[in-house]
């Protein structure tokens, strides 16, 4: 007993030495957040394995400028303590940006980013509000926003039903949370212009169980299009039980967070889900040469390229958030002349970010010291004969409609 | 607390009572409080006391909590709902009235404490298992109000930013600044669990939880007491929700899910029922055992696994080992840390000269 005791008291006292490994010179820390066991792990796992990959490639050409990138995973389960801790602690090594990861996350940072002046960025998540930059400086949702979302979902169904939405009937599935709910004040103002008749559907946590929604939807409400705005295991129940209802699932779209290869998978394989309608923020699919490089670089370290890169939804996620930081990085370095950047200076990097597209990955984006949002760009996919095909260039849908409301949220 | 020596024979119902039943008591008190509230925020950098920080939300939560569950013997699942009442009470009073922390702490926690009481109200009829079903439906009640309702949410978001407390005209942003903040409160939590236990009513709670109908019989009434207990109890959970709200910045409720109170449970539990050092054992423990296990891994992972799987298996191991370590504390002491540490120190005071 009293060996264990000192065992363990040991091994305490080492962790505590050795956490302090100090920061080498010639290196740029951005800190990040995972949550890799925690409600959200199916994104987390091949997100955050992607962001290293990146960085990864990036350092093995040597780098931004000179110097180094690294980058500091923590974990946090998708609990908020533990997500401050790890901020705290990148903010003490000395980090420049910030991935943030979750929604409580990047409302419970929002006020320390400002104080500590390091830029964050939560892209597909977050504070829709924030792609306003004056009165959020430091937060970067950088993707499209709920709000963005919205509006594009729209747009593509106007464009899908014959240019003309008149007396159509359209079903907004959404996940019973704040984020879930997000998209429905901008549903309600295009509804005003364009005449289509909405309904929504709540799905309550955890979302497992949803035939009686569906029953309601296809047989009572019968929509001509349906929007799934779904997270975690809930698309694939619900792609499943359209295709048990007879539901055709060309006519359904799942907005960013329901449209991941595990979702289709889950729901029963590729065949099941055939004609399914999925919004990204980051090009989908493998033919990007950004994916070709990482592979390259794998083989000649002599290794297979990792399964995550399967996944290539939320793999090529990643990949745009580490590219946009060490882009907002570069754009720093060259502002300052190649000292190490401080957070301001990539918060202007970021707010430099212009014409990047690594490759058609990343939409034409323009952040700007008011939108940091850059643009609301989104790209829908189909799903179709395993695996998923472009159906539309990179849009943006409505812009005054989502700036009008990114206006007047308070 | 920290201390007790041989041959102290209490000869008055006064030196029973007495919170330092010897000289060495207070001065050990005294040392401690000097060195938490002096010296650390002082000599520690800014990450550690972040850290701290975190421990001292989670020990208001974790006293609270063992008001009701250590010293009453009820139990309740709907702790984290009760902090976010607190969470949002004292959000709407700041963004619609402006109110300063001195009222939205109090505010929030008595808010808290009514709904903790209402709440309670099945704890009349049932027990154990089936008091924590109950107390589980008001989590969900709660999480499902605060989600629906915009006038308490704050809209489509559900979450309301807050301004840092000020005091005097300044407003605390560092984190030593925060950390002694929170330090009065908890200061403020302790001696006021302590005082409370020495009570009438904190007589009552534990005689209500070593048997209730013998309580009953001997004159207290069960109603009333056991309400308190909640009531209390709450008090203290919607504390802990306005302190969290003031740290973050921000009110809101996915930072109070049902985990969260599983967390504050398992606090009280590994920490030791029914003893305020306890909880602030608990409360340290799970916080800080997963940082520990993270700083431990980071450093010798490597050698088990390779640098790629690495990443992957730090949070994985982190949960493994946390578990396992909960696991293992309750097997050598089923009675929580503090037991431990009461064997520790009679194990030493009689050192070497044990029988």
């Amino acid at each position: 007993m009293r060996k264990v005791s000192i065992t363990l008291a040991a091994l305490t006292v080492l962790g505590f030495t050795g956490a302090a490994t100090a920061q080498q010179k010639g290196e740029i820390l951005i800190g990040e957040q995972c949550d890799r066991t925690g409600p959200t792990q199916i994104v987390g796992i091949r997100l955050c394995a992607a962001v290293q990959d990146y960085i990864n490639f990036v350092n093995s050409k040597g780098g931004v400028e000179g110097f180094k990138i690294k980058v500091d995973e923590i974990d946090h389960e998708y609990k908020v303590p533990p997500g401050m801790e790890a901020y705290e602690r990148d903010k003490r090594d000395g980090a420049v940006s910030y991935m943030i990861y979750g929604t409580p996350h990047a409302q419970a940072l929002n006020q320390k980013l400002n104080e500590d002046k390091i830029p964050g960025t939560s892209p597909g998540f977050g504070i829709s509000a924030s792609a306003d930059g004056a009165r959020y400086p430091y937060l970067f949702p950088v993707a499209a926003t709920y709000w963005s979302q919205g509006a594009a979902a729209i747009q593509f169904v106007k464009e899908k039903l014959g240019g003309n939405l008149k007396g159509k009937k359209i079903a907004y599935v959404f996940y019973d949370n704040p984020a879930g709910r997000e998209a429905i004040p901008i549903l309600e103002d295009l509804q005003k212009t364009e005449g289509y008749e909405l309904r929504t559907f709540a799905v309550p946590p955890p979302g497992v169980e949803m035939g009686a929604q569906v029953l309601d939807i296809t047989q009572r409400f019968r929509p001509d299009f349906v929007i799934d705005h779904l997270f975690g295991r809930s698309p694939s129940v619900a792609i499943k039980e359209y295709k048990r209802a007879g539901y055709p699932l060309s006519k359904v779209m799942g907005l960013v967070w329901a449209s991941a290869e595990a979702d289709i998978e889950a729901a029963g394989g590729w065949q099941v889900a055939e004609g399914y309608h999925t919004m990204q923020f980051a090009g989908a699919g493998d033919d990007y040469p950004v994916r070709q490089e990482i592979k390259a670089m794998y083989k000649s370290q002599g290794k297979e390229p990792p399964k995550e890169m399967d996944d290539t939804v939320v793999y090529n996620r990643g990949l745009f958030v580490a590219a946009l930081h060490v882009e907002a990085i570069r754009n720093a370095l060259k502002a300052n002349g190649g000292k190490k950047p401080t957070g301001e200076e990539v918060k202007k990097g970021f707010e430099q970010i212009h014409d990047f597209t690594l490759g058609g990955l990343v939409p034409p984006l323009k952040i700007t010291a008011e939108d940091h949002e850059g643009g609301g760009w989104v790209q829908i996919f189909q799903a179709k004969g395993g695996k998923f095909v472009k159906e539309t260039d990179w849009i943006r849908a409505y812009p005054d409609v989502v700036s009008a409301a990114v206006k007047k949220a308070e | 607390m920290f201390h007790r020596e041989s041959g102290v024979f209490k000869t008055s119902y006064a030196a029973e009572m007495a919170l330092y039943p010897l000289p060495i008591a207070k001065w050990a008190v005294a040392a401690f409080a000097g060195l938490f509230i002096v010296i650390a925020p002082l000599t520690l950098g800014e990450y550690y006391i972040s850290i701290l920080n975190l421990i001292l939300i989670a020990c208001v939560g974790a006293l609270g909590l063992n008001i009701l569950v250590g010293y009453t013997g009820q139990i309740s699942i709907g702790h984290g709902a009760f902090m976010s009442v607190g969470a949002y009470t004292a959000a709407n009073l700041v963004t619609h009235l402006h109110a300063p922390f001195w009222i939205t702490i109090p505010a929030g926690g008595i808010m808290a404490a009514l709904i903790g009481a209402v709440v309670g109200i099945p704890s009349l009829r049932i027990k154990g298992i089936y008091l924590a079903i109950a107390t589980l439906a008001a989590q969900l009640i709660i999480e499902w109000t605060i989600n629906h309702v915009p006038a308490i949410s704050g809209g489509v978001q559900a979450s309301i930013q807050v301004p840092r407390p000020s005091l005097f005209g300044m407003q605390l942003r560092t984190q030593a600044q925060l950390y002694l903040f929170l330090m009065f409160f908890v200061v403020l939590a302790i001696v006021g669990t302590a005082n409370l236990i020495r009570s009438r009513i904190g007589r009552a709670f534990i005689a209500i939880r070593d048997q209730d109908i013998a309580a009953e019989i001997i004159g207290i009434n069960i109603f009333r007491y056991k309400l308190w207990a909640f009531a209390i109890s709450s008090f203290y959970a919607g504390v802990t929700g306005v302190l969290y709200t003031y740290y973050l910045g921000i009110a809101n409720y996915e930072q109070f899910q049902l985990t969260v109170s599983i967390d504050y449970l398992a606090m009280v539990i590994i920490g030791g029922l029914g003893s305020i050092l306890g909880s602030i054992f608990g409360a340290v423990f799970v916080t800080l055992l997963p940082i520990l296990t993270r700083w431990f891994l980071e450093d010798y992972g490597w050698l088990f696994f390779s640098q790629g799987d690495l990443l992957n298996a730090i949070p994985n191991l982190r949960l493994i080992l946390f578990g396992g370590l909960i696991i293992f504390f309750l097997v050598v002491e089923p009675e929580g840390l503090n037991r431990l540490w009461r064997n520790i120190r009679n194990y030493f005071r009689v050192w070497p000269f044990s029988y």
